[in-house]
């Protein structure tokens, strides 16, 4: 954050925003910022029914498989991270 | 001539300046002295608070790290225990010296009455004994810590007491003041001595070495406290207006002389100083007093620099040569420099200052960090500000240091231990906080092995601080692992001074925690239970007053854990009397509160009998408990109305409602309170009905105390209770209180009040009486009773008008007409307000006066500056705009209009609220335009404020009468080329939009353009409170089909997005989540795409917090908006999002 805004009201805005899973910064990898969308985007499906019934038909699988698999699937959507180049 | 001579000014008397100029010269004359001296704790605090500067601190061993190390510990546990058990066996003689002393002395005056004069032999003797008594006490001293010579002690005790005593009786009459140092060098070699001085002779050096603290007779090396020489006093004082006073004849000074060579101090580790080297520096600084130095050789510029400060940074005031120093050395002159920019230094000195001192902290170590720290907190001209600073500083190398602060707990604690009895909240918030981090640094077995032996000492003051520091050591390690000790403690056969502080650990921790003592609930009264028995009265008390806050911290749950003390209690309080009585008292009060209502009324059968026996008692502190736990048993469910009436009330009344309790302000509250209590059971006729008559009684104060009782009982339970013939007295007694007053005081304005309310329309029958003490009262010579009369006017105004009598409000608000002149504000104000109440009950048509002559003559009144009277007249203007408006010409409200400006400015908020809100219904009944144009023009003004509220007031004006009218004319202004103007439109334009809401959508486009110019404009504030109207407009016009326009507008906002200042910044941030909501999630992540992964760190850090705001407000909506990356996949890492990508 700029110094100059460090002494505002925004800052604290700023931390309060810092605490939420999925919420960014300057510093964040194309990774994990993906891992985050991919996790939003599972959530979502499995959060509205009318998208996994269709994701359901889709497929040809039960609505509470594709629910499970949607589930499972968010502990590591993008894959494992990528090794650190440093 | 013979007019007398004009003069031109006035100037001071010539005597005062003379003063003045003979103050200048007086050189030392230092006006802030005495403001200095009241700022100081020590100066302020009482005796029994300055009795840390009687304590001593030990090194208290760390006995983890030898185990450890493998070696002996010396100064550990067992040497405290030692020579806290020396203390207190000395403590135990010297107290028994006193008595004697004090038997003798009585003896000793009968003796005196018959013959005057002493023989001769008997003084010569009695100065012989005392000699040898001197050197005894010395002596005594400094075998503190030898072991045999405490077996010594013990032996030889009576003999020496005795002979002591034969000495101490004439003790009296003889004069030492500087024959002190001849005694010290005559106690060696001898003459007579006494028998005892024989014993301990060749002592053997003994490692551990007490470091004692402050006490100035105590530690002779201590060169700070040290005493002063004739030279340095000299040097001190001025030479003119001092004399050197001969001491009282009986004189015999009670600390020993100092100078005493003991080998065993040097080794102490505390804050020694050579005395060679800085004794002269020292002295140079007393000498120099006066010029303190500012600047400081490595320390640089200080705020301030007191004389005691140069005893104690001595060393690095003078310049010194680096190289010649030790390591160790140089560490201590770093710490000290540091230190001096903590307490002394302006506030970004001290800060880097203390930022240097923590990093440093484990470098430093702790041993020279306290030495230093530490006799500096004791210092006795010590201020707030100081102590907060030093405090602050232990805090923070605490959490450095760790475990290395183990051998200092004890020093730490005998200097922090004071603060959790201070009177200041954030001097004890400050203790409990380091102490609960030296517990946590330290560990639970060296604290407890470090605070033992102060638990049975001798001094009171001790065990007090004590125990409360034991209670922040168990609410930081919590209460469990504390608990075997605690059993322990109170169980202690040794002492009951131990039992006692156990107990009181237990009601600190109570205190303390509160609720949270619930889990330990059981655990911590099965501690306490049996020092209920305990043979000691102190010990029974602290038990009862430790269940009485274990009781207050749980209710209302926990009873079954008092169940094994609850027939001690009830069983004590037939045994006890006076003080102990008063604690188990308490106790019970506090019990009875968790109890299940079917046992509950049989415990209170048992303790009444005896609360009705003291209700006579003449114990004021007894007094305010048996009040406190009747008010409490009658608070219980399990007590009957019945019971109260029947048994309790009568002695009750008979106690308590006397003419004296109303003279004392505590027993006075205590009394009405128990007795609203009682009211809630026994209800309110038969409360009233006994003390109604008191209403007449001669004395005023009790009038009053019964006033305020009938005031609180009424107005919780209401008057339907009360019958026709209490009703007559009621109204009787109260007119005749209220018009026999004598100091014109709330509570029989209040009483008056809320008894006529309560009554309602049954009070008919006297309105007429009543309003005629009113009309008499309003005509009353006295201002005061004039205001009363207009503010009871304003109370009754509702019940006279449901009485149905309007005669007599028009005939009040006639009389109130004719008191507009008044020239009191107070009492002008109260005038105003009781017209208000009458023109709100009567309704602006019936009113009389008529609203046309009622107005003009508020007109003027609104110059007033008063702020009540600038109150009441808003009010009453504002309720005729809104409700009577047609009944006053135009002319007159436009007159008002120009007068309600000055009103803006007004410091209470209330007032301008109300003024802005006249605004809105002056316009309302006489149309928009003249009230407009006199507020844009408004605009021009100097003061912010006044601008500001004529913002609001154009934006209510365009609320009340359509925005249509008011939008073209702030359309119209913004061309002015004036900067306020101009900004003065915009805010009212983001006001209109705020409170107009969907509205808007129908002016949006025609400010678009507007928006245009504003948000372009190099002025920060007309881009922010451009961006201000937008996000304003954006909200109100979300869903209703501007998206164009809108599109428009967040394009002209999104630049400012990378402004720094805060206010500009903010708004700006607001109007783009505003946008999300107008534009959609999608739009707005589009805008945030561009700079995510933007090469500028500065962008993309803009560019994220917008974006989190954004993930934040729509985190699900985003989820289709995201864009594709399947693209970037590589090797494991897949960013396809696959469901999305399926079709049916």
């Amino acid at each position: 954050m700029s110094s100059e805004l460090r002494y505002t009201a925004n800052t604290q805005l700023e931390h309060l925003h810092a605490r939420y899973t999925g919420t960014g910064h300057a510093d964040l990898t194309k990774y994990e910022w993906l891992t985050h969308q991919h996790r939003d985007t599972l959530s979502s499906i499995v959060g509205h029914p009318t998208l996994t019934s269709y994701l359901a038909i889709a497929d040809g699988e039960a609505v509470g498989r594709v629910r499970f698999e949607m589930t499972e699937r968010m502990l590591q959507p993008c894959g494992p991270p990528p090794p650190k180049d440093d | 001539m013979s007019e007398p001579r004009l003069v031109d000014s006035y100037t001071a008397p010539k005597e005062v300046l003379q003063e003045f100029a003979e103050m200048a010269e007086e050189e030392d004359i230092d006006p802030f002295a005495e403001t200095a001296k009241q700022r100081q704790i020590a100066a302020r605090q009482s005796d029994y608070h300055n009795r840390r500067f009687n304590r001593q601190a030990h090194d208290s061993a760390d006995a983890f790290k030898a185990v450890v190390e493998g070696e002996d510990v010396e100064g550990g546990y067992k040497d405290a225990m030692r020579l806290q058990r020396l203390e207190k066996e000395e403590e135990r003689v010297r107290r028994a010296i006193e008595e004697k002393e004090r038997q003798e002395r009585e003896e000793g005056q009968q003796k005196m009455d018959l013959d005057k004069t002493p023989p001769r032999a008997e003084i010569e003797e009695a100065q012989k004994e005392l000699a040898a008594m001197q050197g005894t006490k010395r002596k005594r001293r400094w075998d503190i810590a030898e072991p045999e010579s405490e077996k010594e002690n013990k032996e030889v005790k009576g003999e020496w007491s005795q002979e002591a005593l034969e000495g101490a009786a004439p003790k009296k009459r003889r004069s030492r003041w500087d024959a002190t140092p001849a005694d010290v060098a005559a106690e060696t070699p001898s003459g007579k001595r006494s028998r005892w001085d024989q014993a301990p002779a060749a002592a053997p050096e003994v490692p551990m070495t007490p470091i004692i603290m402050n006490a100035p007779g105590l530690m002779h090396e201590d060169k700070h406290n040290r005493y002063l020489t004739d030279e340095e006093l000299d040097a001190i004082l001025p030479s003119a207006g001092y004399a050197i006073v001969t001491p009282p004849p009986g004189y015999a000074p009670l600390i020993r002389p100092p100078k005493l060579s003991g080998p065993s101090v040097t080794e102490v580790g505390g804050f020694q100083i050579q005395e060679s080297s800085d004794a002269a520096a020292a002295a140079a600084a007393a000498g120099l007093a006066p010029e303190l130095p500012t600047e400081i050789p490595g320390v640089g510029n200080l705020a301030f620099f007191k004389p005691e400060d140069a005893q104690y940074f001595a060393k690095i005031l003078k310049e010194e040569d680096e190289t010649e120093l030790s390591v160790d050395e140089m560490k201590e002159r770093k710490i000290m420099r540091l230190l001096l920019k903590i307490k002394n230094g302006t506030p970004p000195v001290r800060k880097t200052a203390l930022r240097q001192i923590t990093d440093k902290a484990r470098d430093f170590g702790a041993g020279p960090l306290f030495d230093k720290i530490l006799p500096l907190l004791m210092e006795r001209t010590l201020e707030d500000q100081e102590r907060h600073l030093l405090v602050k500083v232990i805090d923070r190398v605490l959490y450095k240091l760790d475990d290395l602060v183990r051998p200092y707990v004890h020093k730490i604690l005998v200097v922090i231990e004071p603060l959790l009895i201070d009177e200041d909240y954030y001097a004890r918030v400050e203790g409990r906080e380091i102490i609960s981090n030296l517990s946590k640094a330290a560990g639970l077995a060296h604290m407890i092995s470090t605070m033992r032996p102060d638990i049975d000492h001798a001094d009171e003051y001790v065990r007090n601080t004590t125990a409360r520091a034991f209670s922040v050591v168990a609410s930081a390690l919590g209460i469990p692992s504390l608990l075997p000790f605690l059993k322990a403690v109170c169980r202690s056969k040794k002492s009951w001074q131990a039992r006692h502080t156990g107990i009181r650990i237990v009601q600190q921790i109570a205190i303390m925690m509160g609720c949270a003592v619930l889990p330990h609930l059981r655990n911590l009264v099965e501690c306490i239970a049996h020092g209920l028995q305990d043979e000691q009265t102190k010990v029974r008390t602290m038990t009862a007053l430790a269940l009485a806050a274990l009781a207050e911290a749980s209710a209302p749950y926990g009873i079954e854990s008092f169940d094994n003390v609850l027939k001690p209690l009830w069983v004590g309080i037939r045994l006890h009397r006076g003080k102990s009585l008063a604690a188990f008292l308490k106790a019970i009060g506090f019990i009875l509160p968790l109890m299940d209502p079917e046992y509950v009324s049989y415990y209170i059968k048992e303790v009444t009998i005896i609360l009705i026996r003291e209700f006579q008692t003449s114990d004021e502190e007894m007094k305010k408990i048996v009040l406190k736990v009747v008010q409490q048993c009658a608070a219980t469910e399990g007590v009957t109305a019945q019971y109260i009436k029947q048994d309790i009330l009568p002695d009750f009344f008979k106690a308590f409602w006397v003419r004296r309790m109303a003279l004392d302000r505590r027993n006075y509250r205590q009394v009405v309170e128990t007795t609203v209590e009682l009211a809630q059971k026994a209800g309110v006729a038969e409360i009233v009905g006994r003390i109604v008559n008191e209403l007449k009684d001669e004395a005023e104060p009790y009038r009053k105390m019964v006033m305020e009782t009938i005031t609180k009982v009424v107005a919780s339970l209401g008057a339907s209770d009360i019958d026709e013939r209490l009703e007559v007295r009621l109204v009787d007694g109260i007119i005749y209180a209220f018009q026999e007053q004598t100091t014109e005081d709330q509570v029989m304005l209040d009483g008056f009040g809320t008894v006529v309310n309560a009554l309602g329309i049954r009070v008919k029958p006297y309105l007429t009486q009543i309003v005629s003490t009113i009309l008499w009262r309003l005509n009353n010579k006295s201002a005061k009773v004039r205001q009363q009369a207009a503010d009871l006017t304003t109370r009754l105004a509702v019940v006279i008008k449901q009485c149905g009598e309007d005669q007599l409000l028009s005939k009040l608000g006639l009389v109130l007409f004719e008191q507009l002149g008044e020239e009191y504000p107070d009492t002008l104000g109260s005038i105003i307000a009781a017209e208000g109440a009458i023109a709100n009950v009567v309704g602006m048509t019936q009113m009389n006066p008529p609203v046309k002559d009622l107005l003009p003559r508020m007109t003027p009144i609104l110059r007033n500056r008063h702020e009540k009277v600038q109150e009441a007249t808003i009010n009453l203007i504002g309720r005729i705009a809104d409700r009577g408006a047609e009944f006053v010409p135009a002319r007159e409200w436009m007159r008002i209009c120009f007068e309600l400006l000055d009103l803006l400015k007004a410091h209470k908020k209330g007032i301008r609220r109300a003024a802005v809100n006249s605004f809105g219904y002056i316009a309302k009944s006489l149309g928009p335009q003249d009230v407009l144009q006199v507020l844009l023009t408004n605009l021009r003004v100097q003061e912010r404020q006044s601008r500001v509220c004529s913002t609001v007031a154009i934006a209510i004006v365009a609320e009340t009468c359509g925005p249509f009218t008011c939008i073209p004319a702030i359309l119209n202004e913004y061309r002015t080329a004036e900067l306020n103007v101009r900004t003065g439109c915009l805010k009212a334009l983001s006001f209109v939009f705020e409170y107009v809401g969907p509205q808007s959508a129908y002016y949006a486009d025609s400010v678009v353009t507007m928006l245009e110019d504003a948000l372009t404009d190099r002025d920060l504030v007309h881009r922010q409170t451009a961006s201000t109207i937008v996000k304003h407009l954006a909200l109100g016009v979300a869903g209703l089909g501007c998206e164009d326009s809108m599109l428009h507008l967040m394009n002209l906002v999104w630049p400012n997005c990378f402004e720094t200042s805060p206010h500009v910044i903010g708004a700006v941030m607001e109007a783009i989540e505003a946008m999300r909501v107008t534009l959609g999630p999608g739009v707005l992540l589009s805008y945030v795409l561009q700079g995510l992964f933007h090469p500028a760190r500065k962008v993309r850090e803009v560019y994220w917090r917008i974006y989190n705001s954004l993930y934040l407000g729509a985190e699900d909506a985003l989820v289709p908006f995201y864009p594709d990356l399947g693209e970037l996949s590589e090797g494991q890492n897949v960013y396809d999002r696959q469901p999305l990508q399926m079709f049916i």
